[in-house]
């Protein structure tokens, strides 16, 4: 396996805030992992994932992608190999579905027929008939359906590294449970890297390979779920577990 | 008044096609002019605050105030009075092209960004579509406000169906001031109505 993404020391700071929102971060991802990343609000997993597209740049430190420093990338560019899924989902209402999964292929010139083939093999990969989807607008889908064409959109182009910012945190929780099954199917078939924001503790353990804890902008463990289960790190990891042990649906059951 | 139009329909009728002639002249600068504008001002906030203020001051200055200030420098006439207006219409259509290019949600802009998107595709492809209600609401405020004014252009011998009212008032013409306030209000009625209907159209098309 190699690296896909390496943070070097990596540090960002917001004008007005008390402490580092990332500060000084190490951490290495191999290539075909799933990594949940959780914490609080604030805790810093959203600015740590936009550094990675670029919608933030660190005050400090390096990021790589594949061995290489993002920062001497055209960012525009670089986004294109990266499939970016938000919990507002920001799908273009005046496009039809397949016109928004045609975005980016489409700056990419691909020929409009294997544009369309890809448009019919992704609905189908997130659980949608084509034939019934495809020249529907956003509108006239629910939210699990929309969030479903955001994940196909960000899949479009069969990215190396997909980054999803809590995408299924404003979905209702029965559909919040097949999008969670249909991702772990979608990672396991991609053989990509896929970070995952989440401050779900449940989500986090059932999909991630391994589990990034972030508080106050810093790395608390990261490892896979059951060692960070059996050999909390911390006080603050072992009271995050302590607060869901009673729950029947968390992991290991 | 039937009287007065069986005998001047064709100085009437000339007096119509001025007015439409001047309004769909200034129309036609206004949309382009605006339209490089605004593109200009997607690229700097500074340059559209500090334009935003100066046509909205503009705009606050009376038209024949400032039909008068300009007649010394371009003269009296059609060049002068669609001047004006095109410069009226600028704080009209700018202002409401500015803000439904800029209140598109800020999530849609964040994910375009995040797949890729260059600014100028975002603009093209995704702003602009989601703003056009916005920009012809703009551009129907100022074609009934240019029908409107075009009318006391005639103050500076632009023609059009001012002349006709002027000259009513002038003359004391009964009949004069009838044709012209019918004509001018007639004009602006229809076409605002017309524009309604357009407008609705464009509404459906979008939410669908």
């Amino acid at each position: 396996m190699s690296t896909a993404i390496g943070f070097k020391n990596v540090s960002k700071h917001f004008k007005g805030a008390g402490y580092n929102a990332v500060d000084h971060v190490n951490l290495s991802i191999e290539h075909g992992e799933l990594i949940t990343i959780l914490g609080s609000s604030g805790c810093g997993k959203t600015t740590l994932l936009k550094m990675i597209n670029r919608l933030y740049e660190p005050d400090e430190g390096r990021i790589e992608f594949f061995g290489e420093d993002i920062s001497s990338s055209d960012p525009v560019k670089f986004r294109r190999k990266i499939g970016y899924v938000i919990q507002q989902i920001g799908l273009f209402p005046h496009m039809t579905v397949a016109d928004n999964i045609a975005t980016v292929p489409k700056i990419l010139k691909w020929s409009k027929e294997k544009i369309n083939a890809r448009i019919d093999e992704l609905l189908e990969l997130v659980g949608l008939e084509p034939g019934e989807f495809r020249n529907r607008y956003p509108a006239q889908l629910s939210g699990g359906q929309q969030q479903r064409i955001g994940l196909a959109r960000a899949l479009a182009v069969n990215p190396d590294v997909m980054l999803l910012d809590e995408p299924f945190g404003a979905i209702d929780a029965i559909n919040r449970i097949n999008l969670q099954d249909e991702l772990l199917k979608i990672h396991a078939a991609s053989k990509k890297t896929f970070l995952f924001v989440t401050h779900d503790i449940n989500e986090a353990f059932k999909l991630g390979t391994r589990v990034l804890i972030m508080d106050q902008g810093n790395i608390q463990q990261f490892d896979t779920p059951d060692n960070i289960v059996e050999n909390p790190a911390n006080d603050f990891v072992r009271s995050l577990i302590d607060s869901v042990k009673g729950q029947e649906r968390f992991i290991g059951d | 008044m039937i009287d007065y139009l069986l005998r001047y329909h064709d100085k009437l009728f000339k007096a119509f096609l001025e007015h439409i002639e001047i309004v769909f002249v200034t129309l036609v600068i206004s949309i382009i002019l605006a339209g490089i504008l605004t593109y200009i001002m997607m690229y700097s906030q500074l340059l559209t605050k500090v334009m935003m203020n100066l046509f909205a001051m503009i705009y606050s200055i009376p038209s024949l105030a400032l039909f008068s200030i300009l007649v010394p420098i371009t003269g009296l006439g059609k060049d002068t009075a669609i001047i004006v207006l095109v410069l009226y219409n600028q704080y009209l259509i700018l202002r409401n092209a500015i803000d439904g290019l800029n209140n598109v949600e800020a999530s849609i802009i964040e994910a375009a960004t995040g797949m890729g998107m260059s600014k100028s595709q975002i603009l093209f492809q995704v702003r602009l579509p989601l703003a056009l209600k916005a920009i012809f609401s703009g551009i129907h405020l100022s074609v009934v406000s240019t029908i409107g004014i075009a009318t006391i252009a005639a103050s500076i011998n632009a023609g059009g169906i001012g002349s006709v009212l002027l000259d009513g008032l002038r003359t004391l013409n009964t009949a004069k001031i009838l044709w012209g306030a019918l004509l001018s209000s007639g004009l602006a009625i229809m076409v605002n109505a017309l524009l309604n209907i357009i407008e609705k159209r464009l509404t459906v098309i979008r939410n669908i």
